[in-house]
């Protein structure tokens, strides 16, 4: 199983740090699994233009690839203005419609702000259901004060993480095992 | 429809269409040499007009995993190898050619057939090829729009006077050779959208319809948008001809033609698209409403003759050879084509 973490901001640490605590949580738990962190601060994207993944070169081409090959991905978003970065948006715009159709989708939110709580309900999932994902619908959410010096100190958050985590594999396993022995019963 | 060389009277065209692809046979992994697959490609089409086939055609597409780059060169051998088969393009990316040497190739190929060539012009689904042939992929639109006006009005007059964006202005140019009945039958390559086949109908170009799987009934809005605005154009939708494009197999039963051609749509579309055929859609295509031709040869002669009524098109164009399928089952189907398939569409599609 592949699972890749995307960090969706070009800017900050706390979504980086929360993305890492995941990976971390389902390599110890899983250690068969497979994991890959992207911090889209690492990668120069460019913006989509509407081709076929497969013929963007460079990060682009790595990134959108990578995560045309994993099983699940973990998003970390923080809220810019009230909604997902552009960055983590654009990820979406570069990748075909049906991206996520047999992926298992969870996320995590940093934000500045509590009133920030239903931006992943209102605007994150509609992309995800539209893109076929098959969601963690739990999503964690994680404030300004749960963080100090690049660590996460909330203790709370850290069990929530760790259920982010295993509900991730254990969704992920539970789909594949329904997709096979659908597919094993269509015998062609 | 006499401009394009059809006769609705004789019923609807069976052609057979190739992307040209060169890919690994998934049952073994292995690719066969290029030169063996572009061999195999000139013997399908000669296979294809034993078995009475009206129609074959080669694509191009510039990537990984294709071999007819060159596909007007491929279809020239094609005419040498053949006598009665019309032979196109599936599709000429005008886009990234100039449509002199385009129509110079096609009018020559037309010579060398005696009549049976035609144009098929696409603006292409992937797009390395415009880095590859030195254009810019922000003017893919513009691009493929000048070029294909450019096409017809070289199709049109024997000499041209014309300025664009993209080439340097034509002032009474003469393009040779000119093909034998002076003009070629020009297709505009159509995704399967209305909107796409609106552009189409308003330039009053015959439409060649590609399309994955579906409801034939969803294609239907496309068919109608298109003759709609041909009528809006002010040109007449009964003089300009319809084809639709998809994959087809036929076999013993439905079951066993999904066997036979699902890992090959797979895998090839995995490779070539970057992603494959999910097995849900795919089971649906035996359905008799939806517009991909996979079953007993019965059950395709239905389908076919199903679309016909929804469509009321001229022609119908069967994808088979895709991801590897290997020339022993393509010749399987072209005899099953032969023998029972193509007798039966003629039969009920013939006005006289």
């Amino acid at each position: 199983m592949k699972i890749v973490g995307l960090s969706g901001s070009q800017i900050g640490s706390k979504t980086r740090v929360a993305v890492t605590a995941t990976l971390k949580a389902i390599s110890e738990k899983y250690p068969d699994v497979e994991t890959t962190l992207i911090d889209l601060a690492d990668y120069k994207m460019e913006f989509s233009d509407g081709r076929n993944y497969l013929d963007y070169e460079g990060d682009t081409g790595f990134v959108t690839k990578t995560i045309m090959e994993a099983d699940a991905i973990v998003i970390g978003t923080p809220i810019f203005q009230a909604s997902i970065p552009a960055a983590l948006k654009n990820i979406f715009d570069l990748l075909p419609v049906n991206a996520f159709r047999d992926k298992v989708v969870s996320m995590l939110v940093t934000a500045g702000s509590a009133k920030h709580y239903m931006v992943a309900d209102t605007q994150l999932k509609p992309i995800l259901a539209y893109m076929k994902a098959q969601m963690v619908q739990t999503f964690v959410f994680i404030l300004e004060e749960d963080f100090y010096q690049k660590e996460i100190i909330n203790h709370d958050v850290i069990f929530r993480l760790e259920r982010l985590a295993e509900d991730t594999v254990v969704l992920t396993e539970t789909f594949t095992k329904i997709r096979e022995e659908k597919e094993a019963a269509y015998d062609f | 429809m006499e401009k394009y060389r059809i006769n609705p009277d004789n019923g609807m065209e069976f052609g057979i269409y190739t992307l040209g692809d060169h890919l690994p046979n998934p049952a073994t992994g292995e690719r066969i040499p290029v030169q063996e697959r572009i061999h195999d490609i000139i013997n399908y089409a000669v296979l294809a007009e034993q078995a009475g086939v009206d129609f074959f055609s080669v694509g191009e597409s510039h990537q990984e995993y294709f071999a007819t780059q060159a596909h007007a060169v491929v279809l020239s051998a094609i005419a040498q190898a053949t006598s009665k088969i019309k032979i196109a393009s599936s599709s000429t990316i005008i886009s990234t050619s100039d449509p002199v040497r385009v129509y110079e190739n096609f009018a020559t190929l037309d010579l060398i057939s005696n009549g049976r060539a035609e144009i098929v012009a696409g603006r292409a689904s992937r797009v390395g090829l415009f880095d590859l042939l030195g254009y810019d992929l922000h003017n893919y639109e513009d691009l493929f729009e000048e070029k294909f006006d450019l096409l017809r009005m070289i199709n049109e007059n024997e000499i041209v006077n014309w300025s664009g964006e993209f080439r340097k202005p034509l002032r009474d140019a003469q393009v040779l050779p000119r093909p034998v009945d002076g003009s070629l039958p020009i297709w505009r390559a159509v995704g399967g959208t209305p909107a796409s086949a609106m552009k189409a109908g308003y330039a009053g170009v015959p439409m060649f319809m590609a399309h994955l799987g579906g409801a034939a009934s969803q294609f239907k809005r496309t068919v109608d948008s298109y003759r709609e605005a041909a009528r809006a154009g002010g040109h007449d939708p009964a003089q300009l001809p319809i084809a639709t494009a998809g994959f087809f197999y036929a076999a013993e039963n439905s079951q066993q033609a999904l066997k036979e051609l699902y890992p090959h749509i797979n895998e090839g579309m995995k490779k070539t698209n970057g992603g494959g055929f999910p097995k849900q859609l795919f089971a649906q295509g035996v359905d008799p409403h939806n517009i991909m031709n996979i079953g007993s040869p019965q059950q395709i002669i239905e389908k076919i003759l199903y679309q016909h009524e929804v469509f009321n098109h001229q022609r119908y164009v069967a994808q088979i050879d895709f991801g590897g399928m290997p020339m022993d089952n393509i010749k399987k189907n072209l005899e099953l084509i032969g023998t029972e398939i193509l007798p039966a569409i003629k039969k009920y599609t013939a006005k006289k």
